[in-house]
């Protein structure tokens, strides 16, 4: 048969495919399209970004035999303990509850094989988690689902969690699909019941009430570990400048493309900033406060590859972090499940449905048997394969630009594909020297 | 820690507390917070009184230890903060988030309480003899508290388990998308937040307000009948807990 398209007909772009089949969805449940993953929307990003290699004004580094260091310090503004990690790729916070048990054990397994840290989520600390975790960073969240002095204290790091890339300004919401006897009890609640968290904190409010609150967090941890505070990216530059101001060791700024477990479709497509325009937004804050290094940034939101990891080094963060990314690795959206991912209604490298608990891959699910498929050893090699990639792309490029260490790349090391990426970014369209909005016009 | 000297018991007790011999005094006059939790953290006695505290933020917390804490005068944010344990008396006023997210153990304030009181806590009593501002017992998943006067808008908001007890009024949004907390008041509540109703208040709920009551020192009110049949039971109608566009309007 011949498609749509060979037959003359022509799709709007106005009202598309999924355009449509969202208003019929409205139309018939009468609710909103809740989901996992990420914006679907293409936004400009770090596929807009190009290096430049050394040549004849620059001098590369010998690929595998020159050093290429990528280790990096977070948290010594403050902290007695900062942490010391091998690679700056890190695991984002994702909820035991949204993920499963064996996720989460796969995650601390691989991520403490290469030396980096893993952080909880809206639920609290599992023992699997901390046990698997050789570095963990513990989120306080507006929820504080599970929250715990203990907690506190067994982890190597605090992250206030402000808001998320995928929603920022919103709450979170575990449907009751997910909400089994033990993440019920972890979260006091009753089991089977559509959860939604709060989207502000329950004790504090605006800044002056954030430093209050995590001169009480540093208190009651002696002072002793790094305090994380999490952005989504929105008004990111005057974000990250009140972060300094209220006593953050180090900032993590999630942009529009980040991942999520599950939120209103409308929200993760059509609120926050792509990662790539927040990131110099947040380099300009701590700079100009004397801050930038001090202060560590950590960016996350599509960051799938060591490209993705070297520019958003180049462009001033210290270290990224990964969700989805890690998902994948994991077996997510994996063609070897096409078959189930047909049945219930999606389709390998189309799964977003993390909020229902069906996940053929055994990763966004709490359902026993589903969970089982995925082997937490197993996983672990994955993710630990996965970040080791990362690392070792991030080196190469940096050594064809001439650095010793990841964190010597730097904004001139890039250019521009598109004019809109050059504007977000602040480099050079290629081939130019013209950044839009910067010089000249 | 220079301001650190035992005191003697004649000097210990600012009143009905059971401070007895040896409680260490920390003057925060010219100890810092800092030390002052320090020395709570790996404590030295099993008594301590906090002199001088003038509002200062942060006040005993993190305790994690059977510590009698007496703190004489105002406090700051977060007085008592995730305490376990710890009993601490404030004669004084305390300010947002008294004991928040405690676990156990025990706290009483003397005069009044700021914005969210109790956000949180997971267990062990908080008692505010005076009032509360807004947001008392916030997502609270487990304490009690009881309250000797009024509460402020938007009390027990998503509270998900414990019991708030009001001995006064109750202002407008109690009980908002509250779960599984139970709530009473003896006073006038304003206008009930989505989803909280009111229910009957059987004899196993006027046995758990009595020792409620009983526990948080308010004898005169467990022991006296009239009052007691002046409470009124809230909890949640369980509408929100599944999501449906009816409701709407309630989300
Ligand atoms: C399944 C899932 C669960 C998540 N849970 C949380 C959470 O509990 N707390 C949080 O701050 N962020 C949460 N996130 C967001 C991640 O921490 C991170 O910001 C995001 O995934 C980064 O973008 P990426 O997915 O493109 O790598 C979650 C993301 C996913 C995919």
């Amino acid at each position: 048969m011949t498609s749509p398209a060979e037959r003359g007909l022509r799709e709007s772009a106005t009202f598309d495919r999924a355009t449509i089949a969202g208003i019929q969805h409205a139309a018939e449940h009468g609710v909103y399209d809740i989901r996992g993953w990420g914006a679907k929307r293409a936004v400009p990003h770090f596929d807009d970004l190009l290096f430049l290699g050394a040549s004849m004004s620059r001098y590369p580094l010998e690929g595998y035999r020159e050093r290429c260091d990528t280790d990096v310090v977070l948290g010594d503004r403050h902290a007695q303990q900062p942490l010391h990690l091998a690679t700056p790729v890190t695991i984002a916070g994702m909820s035991f509850g949204a993920l499963s048990a064996q996720a989460k054990e796969s995650l601390g397994r691989g991520a403490s094989e290469v030396g980096t840290s893993t952080t909880t989520g809206d639920g609290g600390m599992t023992e699997e988690e901390r046990g698997h975790s050789k570095t963990l960073v513990y989120q306080i969240l507006p929820s504080r689902y599970g929250m715990n002095p203990d907690h506190l204290r067994a982890a190597d790091a605090i992250e206030v969690v402000l808001g998320q890339g995928a929603k920022p300004g919103g709450g979170g919401m575990l449907l009751g699909q997910k909400i089994s006897e033990r993440v019920a009890e972890m979260r006091t609640l009753p089991a089977g019941i559509d959860q939604r968290s709060a989207c502000r904190h329950p004790d504090w409010t605006g800044p002056d009430d954030l430093a209050i609150k995590i001169l009480e967090l540093r208190e009651i941890t002696d002072w002793q570990k790094p305090i994380y505070v999490k952005v989504g990216a929105t008004r990111t530059y005057y974000d990250v400048k009140l972060a300094v101001a209220v006593g953050a060791d180090v900032i993590v700024v999630d942009g529009m493309q980040g991942g999520t477990a599950a939120t209103q479709e409308v929200f993760i497509e059509n609120v926050g900033i792509p990662t790539l325009a927040a990131i110099p937004q947040a380099v300009q804050a701590l700079s100009e406060l004397g801050m930038h290094r001090k202060v560590q940034l950590i960016v996350s939101g599509g960051v799938r590859t060591g490209a993705d990891v070297a520019k958003a080094m180049a462009l001033g963060a210290d270290a990224v972090a990964i969700g989805t990314g890690a998902l994948v690795a994991l077996g997510d959206n994996h063609p070897r499940y096409a078959a189930e991912y047909e049945k219930i209604g999606s389709a390998a490298g189309f799964y977003d449905d993390f909020q229902d608990g069906r996940d053929p891959a055994g990763i966004t699910t709490q359902d026993p048997e589903l969970a089982a498929r995925l082997d937490p050893v197993e996983g672990g090699r994955r993710i630990a394969n996965y970040l080791r990639v990362l690392t070792l792309e991030a080196q190469t490029i940096a050594r064809a630009c001439g650095k010793a260490h990841l964190q010597h790349l730097e904004p001139e090391d890039l250019v521009a594909l598109t004019i809109e990426a050059s504007a977000m970014a602040r480099v050079p369209l290629a081939g130019t020297d013209w950044i839009p909005g910067r010089s000249g016009f | 820690m220079a301001a650190l000297r035992k005191s003697p018991e004649t000097e210990a007790d600012g009143g009905s507390t059971t401070l007895g011999e040896e409680a260490r005094v920390i003057d925060l006059a010219s100890s810092s917070v800092r030390e002052l939790n320090a020395e709570l953290h790996s404590p030295t006695a099993r008594r301590y009184r906090v002199l001088s505290p003038r509002g200062t933020h942060a006040v005993a917390v993190g305790i994690d230890d059977d510590l009698d804490v007496h703190v004489e005068g105002d406090v700051g944010y977060y007085c008592g903060g995730m305490n376990q344990r710890g009993r601490i008396v404030v004669d004084g006023m305390a300010g947002p988030g008294l004991g928040e997210n405690m676990m156990s153990g025990s706290i009483r304030v003397r005069g009044d309480a700021s914005q969210s009181a109790g956000a949180t806590a997971r267990g062990g009593l908080l008692v505010v003899e005076g009032k509360t501002s807004m947001r008392c017992g916030i997502s609270m998943k487990g304490v009690d508290i009881v309250v000797g006067g009024d509460v402020g808008p938007m009390s027990a908001f998503m509270a998900q388990a414990g019991r708030l007890v009001v001995c006064g009024d109750a202002a407008d949004g109690l009980g908002d998308s509250i779960y599984e907390a139970r709530i009473y008041v003896r006073g006038k509540v304003g206008e009930l937040g989505a989803d909280c109703i009111e229910k009957e208040l059987r004899d196993e709920h006027r046995a758990e307000l009595v020792e409620l009551l009983t526990a948080a020192g308010m004898t005169d009110v467990a022991e006296d009948a009239g009052a007691l049949g002046e409470f009124r039971r809230y909890g949640s109608a369980r509408t929100l807990y599944h999501f449906t566009s009816e409701h709407a309007g309630s989300y």
